[in-house]
């Protein structure tokens, strides 16, 4: 069963086209994160599936049931904002019971909804209260609350910790977890451009980028194997190291040479097509490793240490323009400024990507 | 010519004035007390006098204003109100006992009365709407600088235009008032509109609403615009139309504003006099209080004792509101 599937979904304004024909499927009680730079569209695709956005093209079913012409309310969402939307004139409870005041329903069910969903996020206590005399926390857990007596088959939350402060953040991150698991059929949708959110929370990340999806997929599938560079550099903190490359040698193994001058041999399958083409070739910060032999991936001088206690960020400079290649290594390292390092790294844990940012891992 | 070159002197002298009285005080106190080039008690002690003299310096041009015109015409108009009608021998409240007893003086409150009812319920109301219809479609701008037009006129000068409007001629001639005109076309009578006991007094109001509309909608429509999207957004996905939007969710909101608003003008209501003078001059049972201590002051011999106890009538009146008013529009700056 499906909860919600948009084909071909496209968005224009006027000539200005920000959705690019979005093919997706998430299933019944799944948790699907959105991410993707500022501007990417993440927040106008759920605004359509809230029904905030009118949709240009394409079809969007919830529950198999076509939605493009249903007003937002007809749809079976709910929708949490980031800036938590609360009706400042009302108290918490009337927040709540707003929406079923509406579809009149009765006075018994609608206590017992909003008393229900105040009991779930420990807001019995300030069902009196308006709105400003809450912390920014205690609203969202609102709009939350808001949003759970609509009983909704489809939850959106707009970023709704953007607004919040990091410890904040954290346990409303674990609340909103915990939510996830009590409403295990409803489906969520959740947007961010916190990739710690979205690691977290998420059942399949969908990563958006200029309209289009980029992959879909469990997020250590996307960590572990990026689709593309966007992907690779998109997801993980610091950003995926890229080093300009040229393909030596094809076959079962791929032999490339990195801008520097070292050559590397990766378990990655490539065709004989794709000799002597430049390449991209990736490896994570927190994948490399310092080495003293004779066996090392490259070398390079340290600009920059960070020592963080539980990790070592080195900053090494000289082997691609620009932009340093960074190394997150566990633990303290006695490392200085000026000093060369040679690095290594798990050879699984390489990846290449073609002219076009493809990756070849297939 | 000339009176343009005197015009512009008089501003240029005024901008100079006002900018070298404040640099030339400025100067002399930091010359009195200096604070550059002493020693550390010395400068800090001089410089804590010159912190706590400068503010009333640059006050006392405002202050001594404010005294001439405003303190002491409200000591006098009190201190009249209790004196004969040259303001020569002290009458105690007979000023106030023969207002109570006089016809006109009832009428004329009632008559305020009812434009405090009317004007300000209808400027808000029509100011409001406006605000929010014009907030969606594409010459919402036009429409608003044409209502907000009106707002540019003086209270006479817009009396004149409606008197057009309410113009009338005598049955058979040809009518050039818009409102008669219309009147004859649907095969009525032409009536003469503001000789018309009670109504006129309607007809009167029709001009105040007509001005004080765009100042409401120019003040509200600011005010809608500062509702966050999102929770009308969140009220559309909790399933409200509308109606509900505009009423459970945007006006609440806006509460305040439109207090303010509406206070505002029914300040102005109570002081109301250009119009009635200009159409009516307080006839056929259109007075009001202004109008009312206009005529007792200046015209008909000049009773000063009775115009100034009008005037405090009228003081008296607008306190309350204007409090309300200040503390309302106080709680509104402190909410945002």
């Amino acid at each position: 069963m499906t909860g919600l599937t948009l084909k071909d979904i496209r968005k224009s304004y006027g000539a200005v086209d920000v959705i690019h024909g979005i093919n997706l499927d998430i299933k019944q009680g799944e948790f699907v994160v959105f991410v993707g730079p500022s501007g990417c569209g993440k927040s106008t695709l759920l605004r359509m599936i809230a029904g905030l956005e009118e949709i240009t093209g394409g079809d969007m079913f919830i529950d198999g049931e076509r939605v493009n012409d249903v007003p937002p309310s007809k749809r079976g969402i709910a929708m949490v904002f980031q800036s938590y939307a609360l009706y400042p004139h009302m108290t918490v409870y009337d927040n709540m019971a707003f929406g079923m005041r509406i579809a009149k329903e009765s006075k018994e069910e609608i206590d017992r909804r909003v008393r229900a969903a105040a009991d779930i996020l420990q807001l019995t206590k300030y069902l009196d209260r308006l709105p400003k005399a809450l912390s920014g926390g205690q609203r969202q857990r609102v709009a939350i609350g808001r949003a759970i007596c609509r009983d909704p088959k489809v939850f959106l939350f707009d970023e709704p910790l953007s607004n919040l402060d990091a410890a904040l953040r954290v346990a409303t991150r674990i609340e909103i977890a915990r939510l996830n698991e009590q409403m295990a059929d409803t489906t969520m949708i959740y947007v961010t451009h916190d990739q710690v959110e979205a690691m977290t929370l998420a059942d399949r990340i969908v990563v958006l980028s200029a309209g289009h999806i980029e992959q879909v997929g469990p997020p250590l599938e996307l960590y572990e194997r990026p689709a593309n560079l966007f992907v690779a550099r998109f997801i993980g903190s610091p950003a995926m190291n890229v080093i300009p490359a040229t393909i030596t040698a094809t076959g079962p193994q791929t032999t490339v040479k990195l801008a520097g001058g070292k050559s590397v041999t990766l378990d990655i399958a490539t065709n004989a097509s794709e000799n002597g083409k430049t390449a991209s070739f990736g490896v994570r910060p927190e994948d490399l490793q310092t080495a003293s032999g004779e066996d090392f991936l490259f070398e390079g001088t340290v600009a920059i240490v960070e020592a963080l206690g539980e990790v070592t960020l080195l900053y090494i400079e000289g082997l691609v323009e620009k932009e340093p290649i960074i190394a997150k290594i566990p633990g303290i390292l006695p490392v200085h400024r000026g000093e060369k390092v040679r690095f290594t790294a798990d050879k699984t844990k390489l990846h290449l990507f073609d002219d076009g940012g493809k990756s070849y891992r297939a | 010519m000339q009176q343009l070159v005197f015009a512009v002197g008089t501003m240029v002298a005024g901008v100079l004035g006002c900018a070298a009285y404040f640099w030339g005080t400025s100067f002399l106190l930091d010359l009195i007390f200096p604070s550059k080039g002493r020693s550390g008690v010395e400068a800090s002690r001089n410089l804590r006098i010159t912190n706590a003299i400068r503010p009333w310096l640059f006050l006392a041009p405002a202050l001594f204003a404010l005294t001439i015109y405003l303190i002491y015409p409200v000591v006098m108009s009190v201190w009249f109100s209790v004196h004969d009608r040259a303001g020569e021998n002290f009458v105690g409240a007979s000023n106030y006992v023969w207002m109570l007893n006089d016809g006109e003086f009832r009428q004329s409150i009632f008559n305020n009365f009812l434009w405090l009812l009317v004007v300000p319920a209808l400027a808000t109301f029509f100011g409001l709407v406006i605000a929010a219809l014009t907030d969606r479609i594409w010459w919402g701008n036009i429409a608003k600088t044409l209502i907000f037009m009106p707002m540019a006129i003086s209270f006479v000068g817009a009396a004149v235009i409606w008197k057009f409007i309410y113009d009338y001629r005598a049955e058979g001639t040809e009518q050039i008032g818009l409102l008669n005109a219309i009147v004859v076309a649907f095969g009525g009578d032409p009536q003469a509109w503001i000789t018309l006991p009670f109504w006129n007094n309607f007809f009167l109001m029709a001009i105040l609403v007509w001005i004080q509309t765009g100042f409401a909608m120019v003040i509200l429509s600011a005010a809608l615009r500062g509702i966050p999207e999102e929770t009308v957004e969140a009220a559309v996905i909790d399933g409200a139309n509308g109606w509900q939007i505009f009423f459970k969710i945007m006006v609440p909101q806006i509460w305040g504003t439109i207090a303010v608003v509406w206070t505002t003008i029914t300040i102005l209501v109570l002081k109301v006099f250009d119009i009635v003078l200009a159409m009516t001059n307080g006839q056929w049972q259109s007075q009001v209080l202004a109008n009312l201590m206009f005529d007792w002051m200046f015209r008909g011999g000049g009773d000063f004792g009775r115009g100034a106890a009008i005037a405090v009538v009228i003081m008296v009146l607008v306190i309350p509101i204007m409090v309300w008013n200040i503390r309302n529009a106080a709680k509104e700056m402190k909410g945002h």
